[in-house]
């Protein structure tokens, strides 16, 4: 079992085992159902659809958006619901680990790395694109569902209607093939969101994490708590040769030297075992480990 | 020197989460999950 031992292979383990975790009622994938446990109120701290058939949990991106497009009309009938709960169970995810369920258990994240082994011409996704993320987590999963509501004062789910590639990949396409009654309904905006998809396939295969780091909302909701979170990662500017070994091996393409809590850090780790001058680093309740540690210990 | 702000970050949304939870909104966040999302798959 030494290939589970190195690291590379071994975060793979973890993101599949998270995927099926996360995904684990797989009778559903024969009779085109979706799971309606009780557990399924507890929001994963990943970007996972809860109308997959397996899925376990709810989507805390579409669950925010369900509060902030009934938020009207449930102060219109004096009902306190503001989505505390999910904000909170983020905010207690992100100011443990920051972005780390990225790096680790998210599925979608973990399809865009496989994609990206793909033979194919590499390109670099532009540095700026990574504030788009916030824009996507502004316009479309907080301003729209408040803001444009209909006649009983309810917004819409935008982020999830008009964009959400993991909706149409885990929910959308698997529901569609085994429902004929859902195959009826398809129509303008089912064409549109597999269009999308096959988009993002392709930029996957091309460049490195591209829906992470200029789309996904809840990587910039995690994002923001990298930097003030209890798991810190550090760079010891005195053993940093700059040979660039991490920002090469880095699956989201930034250079952990420059920040090293940067807000596009997935926390992976892959960076820890590239660096052959143990200047990388990672505290977490006063563990501290560096790439030497992890040789020690038989990661690497 | 120990770092205080993930602490009263943490704190924080706890208290956040916990209130979420008094309110009753898991609830609203499983009748959700439990009913297949039109929008999320294209049909909407």
């Amino acid at each position: 079992m030494g290939f589970l031992t190195k690291p590379r292979q071994k975060r793979v383990w973890y993101q599949a085992l998270g995927a099926l975790a996360i995904n684990a009622w797989l009778p559903n994938w024969l009779s085109g159902q979706i799971f309606q446990g009780k557990i399924k109120g507890v929001c994963v701290p990943v970007l996972n659809c809860y109308s997959c058939p397996s899925a376990l949990g709810a989507c805390p991106i579409g669950s925010i958006q369900t509060f902030f497009g009934g938020l009207r009309f449930n102060l219109s009938v004096a009902e306190k619901k503001f989505g505390l709960y999910v904000i909170g169970l983020l905010g207690v995810v992100g100011s443990i680990i920051g972005r780390m369920p990225c790096g680790w258990l998210c599925p979608f994240g973990l399809l865009q790395e496989l994609m990206h082994k793909i033979p194919t011409p590499k390109l670099r996704v532009p540095r700026f694109f990574s504030s788009f993320r916030y824009v996507f987590l502004a316009v479309l999963v907080v301003a729209l569902p408040l803001l444009i509501v209909d006649t009983m004062g309810f917004g819409q789910t935008w982020f999830c209607k008009w964009v959400c590639p993991a909706g149409t990949l885990e929910a959308g396409v698997p529901l569609v093939l085994l429902n004929e009654g859902l195959r009826g309904l398809v129509g303008f905006m089912y064409f549109w969101k597999i269009g999308l998809l096959v988009l993002f396939l392709g930029w996957m295969a091309v460049s490195k994490r591209p829906f992470c780091r200029a789309v996904c909302p809840l990587g910039a909701i995690l994002g923001l708590f990298n930097k003030g979170s209890l798991f810190r990662m550090a760079v010891d500017d005195e053993k940093c040769t700059l040979c660039d070994a991490c920002h090469k091996d880095c699956p989201v393409d930034i250079k952990i030297y420059e920040s090293a809590n940067s807000p596009d850090c997935v926390r992976c780790l892959k960076c820890v075992s590239s660096c052959e001058y143990g200047a990388i680093s990672y505290d977490f309740l006063g563990k501290h480990e560096t790439a030497a540690d992890r040789r020690v210990s038989g990661e690497a | 020197m120990k770092r205080k702000l993930p602490w009263v970050l943490l704190t924080i949304f706890l208290a956040l989460m916990v209130a979420g939870l008094l309110l009753g909104e898991y609830k609203m966040v499983l009748e959700k999950a439990v009913t297949v999302c039109l929008d999320c798959i294209g049909i909407g």
